[in-house]
């Protein structure tokens, strides 16, 4: 077992290496001189050297790339022009925010989409399979942004049911004190019902957006693996038996069949971080993604860079995460190696 | 193509009446794509032509924008730039990631080790999020989009041809093909890219789709196309302020559109799958 463990964690540090790579690639090829945009609009020639020569950009390209890592392993991802803050102070105070919107409309799509394949899965060609199919191709057909804005219309403009659909609490409130930095956990600790509340309708919006735009790949994982897994012989024996249909698919099938489910969480998650961007700017959320969008508006090169980096590492992270998870819930992972 | 390819091609499209409408869609983007800046009842860019902020009527089939702009004519000319981006990018990220694959999956060894390698340091990054940076990285151009569009769907062909070609090189028929005195350029030109080719056109459709949605996504951002250039995207962001104080048009129309667009891709691609892999029929 910890052999495996320490297989998984070894083959995830080339990418983790390819991520830091791209990421300084991606840094020197801001457009025409660095040392100028840094040194600001007024600046003249005598202060653009200096720039250069304390951004390091008059050196070799491999010296450069060590002190790149280097200042990374400080925790040092340079300043925001626009604030005049640490990027990594900045990005960690708003990465709350949007781990909450994942983290939900991760939690939302799997409750409808598991459900929904291995409903699908039992009654093959059915109208529940049929309407289920549409809903996953129009699923990943759907703009993020435009499902968002139309949500926001019919829920907001049309019925009033939803909040405005700006940030993560309606000014009139206060946030809960800071324990997890999720809001709904944080609101939920102060036992203040009405406070919880608040924060759970402004997430709802956000969260649902999201949720319709993985739906798919999970629905379509869970039906394809749970109609794999309900044809074997295990199975067969276990109806065979005399055990109840439910006991069947639930405690036989379905546990067999989330194995697979798991392993594609990791590009839903790609996904998810990736219209995160998009559904928080639609929603004025004020996670990371917005902070990127505002600085890329104010050619503010830095915070995109660390969004860029922070981002490429967390999904490396989660997708470990998944692999490790993996090996935690199939014995055969482990047996095998 | 055979005679047997063409009923079965027939066959697809009868049994499937989804596919027959994917295909009319298809054809109907192609005219607007190629057409639209002549078809358009109004100038896509001129502002004025109707009362601002109007909704739909008889004179403006997709109502007017915050600038009197008719909305139809915007939706229909953006047809061009957003298929062409997507297109271009798809076609080079083919170009490009077959041979690599290909080459990848026949030959082993340290090609394959570098080329897989690569492709799996672009997988590494969530894609949307790399291709925000590359495009912030090199400049806000339509160029740039299309690149960033290039890098994050190149493993995608990578993997397959690679695939493909590592099933195959040990068949028989490319022993054979070694035996009469091919070389391994020819081989992998003649006779293992025919075979790769199938499934690749499979996520050609698909990838088209999903360029066309990251396109629309980076401009929605602020990225590449800028404003008062007619692109999808854009145009649903000019309409995101207008739909909280309910004039739903100025997003709605170019938002289906676009939702169209990708959808008919999808299909496309599920049809093809039929077409080329009976066996993995849906």
């Amino acid at each position: 077992m910890t052999r495996v463990i320490l297989k998984r964690l070894l083959a995830a540090l080339p990418n983790l290496v390819g991520v830091v790579i791209i990421t300084f690639l991606l840094t020197r090829a801001i457009p025409g001189d660095p040392a100028v945009y840094f040194a600001g609009g007024a600046a003249t020639q005598e202060a653009i050297d200096q720039v250069r020569t304390q951004l390091g950009l008059d050196r070799p390209l491999m010296a450069q790339f060590t002190s790149y890592v280097g200042a990374l392993f400080r925790g040092d991802l340079g300043l925001s022009l626009t604030t005049g803050q640490p990027v990594l102070q900045e990005l960690l105070q708003r990465l709350p925010a949007s781990l909450e919107l994942v983290l939900m409309a991760l939690v939302l799509a799997c409750a409808v989409a598991v459900p929904m394949g291995v409903l699908a899965a039992t009654r093959p060609g059915s109208w529940f399979d049929q309407l289920s199919r549409v809903l996953i191709t129009a699923g990943v057909s759907l703009p993020t942004f435009f499902t968002g804005l139309l949500l926001a219309y019919v829920f907001y403009f049309l019925l009033g049911w939803a909040p405005s659909p700006l940030g993560r609490l309606d000014p009139i409130w206060s946030p809960p004190p800071t324990v997890t930095g999720l809001y709904v956990i944080d609101a939920a600790f102060t036992g203040d019902g009405a406070l919880w509340w608040a924060c759970v309708k402004q997430l709802l919006l956000p969260v649902v957006t999201m949720a319709l735009f993985v739906l798919a790949p999970i629905a379509r994982m869970t039906r394809a693996s749970m109609i794999a897994v309900l044809s074997s012989d295990f199975i067969r024996t276990a109806r065979a038996s005399g055990l109840s249909d439910t006991t069947v698919l639930v405690r036989y099938a379905l546990r067999n069949a989330l194995l697979p489910v798991i392993t594609t969480l990791g590009m839903v998650f790609g996904f998810m971080i990736g219209s995160s961007v998009i559904i928080e700017k639609v929603f004025g959320w004020p996670g990371v993604g917005s902070y990127a969008i505002d600085a890329l508006t104010a050619s503010d090169y830095a915070p995109v860079q660390g969004f860029v980096l922070t981002m490429g590492l967390l999904f490396v992270a989660l997708n470990l995460l998944v692999d490790l998870l993996y090996v935690l819930i199939d014995p055969r992972v482990s047996i095998d190696s | 193509m055979s005679n047997g390819t063409v009923s079965h091609v027939r066959h697809v499209l009868s049994e499937n009446p989804v596919t027959l409408l994917a295909a009319t869609l298809f054809v109907g983007f192609l005219l607007a794509a190629l057409l639209g800046p002549s078809l358009v009842p109004y100038d896509p860019l001129a502002s004025n032509v109707g009362p601002a902020l109007q909704p739909p009527t008889a004179d403006h089939w997709f109502g007017t924008d915050a600038l009197g702009r008719d909305i139809f004519s915007r939706v229909v000319v953006a047809t061009r730039l957003d298929l062409g981006i997507a297109f271009s990018a798809v076609l080079v990220s083919f170009i490009i990631g077959m041979p690599l694959g290909l080459a990848a999956g026949f030959f082993g060894g340290w090609p394959d080790r570098i080329i897989s390698r690569g492709a799996d340091t672009i997988m590494a990054f969530p894609l949307f999020v790399l291709a925000m940076g590359i495009v912030a990285a090199l400049g806000n151009t339509v160029g740039n989009i299309i690149l960033a569009t290039i890098v994050i769907n190149l493993p995608f062909y990578i993997r397959v041809a690679r695939a493909e070609a590592n099933v195959r090189r040990e068949a028989g028929w490319v022993e054979a093909a070694r035996l009469s005195g091919n070389g391994d350029m020819r081989i992998l030109a003649m006779h293992l890219f025919p075979n790769a080719l199938p499934p690749a056109m499979v996520q050609v459709s698909l990838n088209m789709g999903w360029a066309i949605l990251n396109a629309a996504g980076l401009s929605f951002i602020g990225l590449g196309v800028r404003p008062p250039e007619p692109e999808w995207g854009i145009l649903v962001a000019e309409g995101a302020q207008f739909i909280v104080s309910g004039e739903w048009w100025v997003s709605l129309f170019p938002g289906l559109v676009l939702m169209l667009a990708v959808f008919t891709f999808n299909l496309l691609g599920d049809a093809l799958r039929d077409i080329f892999d009976p066996r993995r029929r849906t």
